[in-house]
């Protein structure tokens, strides 16, 4: 019974050990911190949208765009260039300060940047 | 309201009911047609403009240096949109004992032929390739899955795969067009991105002799339209029943 016990505290110990470490190192509360343009009004989509569906929509931009040629994107913001090179990181101009952030965070690896250019 | 009266009356609600979706249907259908009139892209090679320059590259140098092609040493890796080939090599089937030594030094410029029964298509299992509404034949490279039955299909050899990553390959990246990936197959796109924007294909404009002609088929005025019915022209393996939308003029 003894010896359960035991094993089963050290069980749970090396369990919870790396949210140990995160509550120690005060990792937990960390969100990631993006830098968003300043001299720029609201981007395509209002800001709810676009962090909720940013991905669908620049899957819907790829859809409509490749196959279907069309180039130009409607919303109540106004009229777009579909371009992921141009028209996203026209204004979010540094990728590693906004697209990565999030996405590092999160552990997700979008493979956008294999073909697409990120302009100097 | 007796019997007769009702059916009457109900009669002539269904004929006016049907009559008007028709009415609807028709002219939207008429106003369609009108705002898409389709297009049908295609290109003529001069021979004998194109032979005026010994060793002249221009047009391959111009489309590879916009699409990022990249320029690989092993010739199995190669990656080519548009290259030139022997004159017995690209029509092998119509070449005879006198035209072997006639056109021994011709080089024929070769791309994609842009089909109008592109068998490329219809091998694809991920609807990946595919022919758009002005007869270009796209590939989406989101979509490729590098399984290479296009390649296999392809009577013209047109197709590359990207067996390696392309990119540390590239001389100087353009930033304007995307680079493909390990694993993709790609071609020549007749420069769709240029015509969208109303430009001529890159190799058309680099060309020193104006040795190609681009332009939609569909238009009786157009420069293609008229070179082709004034001049002789042939196409590549034609019996196959692709119809290929790349005429070679003599």
């Amino acid at each position: 019974m003894k010896k359960i016990i035991l094993g089963l505290i050290l069980f749970l110990m090396i369990a919870f050990l790396p949210l140990g470490y995160n509550v120690y190192t005060g990792k937990t509360a960390y969100i990631p911190v993006i830098k968003i343009p300043e001299d720029k009004r609201e981007c395509v989509e209002n800001v709810f949208i676009m962090r909720k569906r940013h991905n669908i929509i620049l899957e819907k931009w790829r859809e409509a765009s490749v196959r279907q040629g069309i180039k130009k994107y409607v919303s109540l913001n106004g009229t777009y260039k579909i371009s992921l090179s141009g028209t996203c990181l026209g204004c979010h101009s540094d990728k590693t300060q906004f697209c990565d952030r999030c996405h590092d965070y999160a552990g997700i690896k979008p493979r956008c940047w294999d073909c697409h250019n990120i302009p100097d | 309201m007796n019997r007769r009266d009702f059916l009457k009356i109900t009669g002539i609600l269904a004929i006016g009911a049907v009559s008007h979706q028709t009415a609807m249907i028709l002219s939207s259908s008429e106003v369609k047609a009108d705002q898409n009139k389709k297009k049908r892209w295609a290109m003529a090679i001069s021979f004998s403009a194109c032979v005026k320059r010994e060793g002249c590259r221009d047009c391959i140098d111009a489309c590879h240096i916009i699409h990022n092609v990249p320029e690989f040493t092993d010739n199995k890796d190669k990656i080519r949109w548009i290259w030139s080939s022997p004159y017995e090599s690209v029509f092998g089937e119509q070449a005879n004992t006198f035209t072997k030594v006639m056109l021994k030094n011709l080089s024929v410029l070769c791309m994609c032929n842009h089909c109008e029964n592109p068998p490329c298509v219809k091998v694809c299992p991920t609807k990946a390739t595919w022919k758009n509404k002005d007869g270009i034949i796209m590939i989406d490279y989101h979509r490729c899955i590098g399984c290479r039955y296009c390649m296999a299909a392809c009577p013209y050899g047109a197709r590359s795969f990207n067996w390696k990553d392309p990119k540390p390959f590239i001389k100087e990246i353009n930033r304007d067009f995307p680079a493909r990936t390990k694993g993709v197959v790609e071609k020549c796109n007749f420069c769709e991105e240029r015509i969208s924007q109303g430009l001529l294909p890159a190799c058309v404009e680099a060309c020193p002799e104006k040795a190609l002609t681009f332009g939609d088929l569909n238009d009786p005025g157009s420069d293609i339209s008229r070179l082709l019915k004034t001049r002789f022209s042939i196409q590549r393996k034609p019996h196959l029943g692709t119809d290929p939308k790349v005429f070679y003029l003599f």
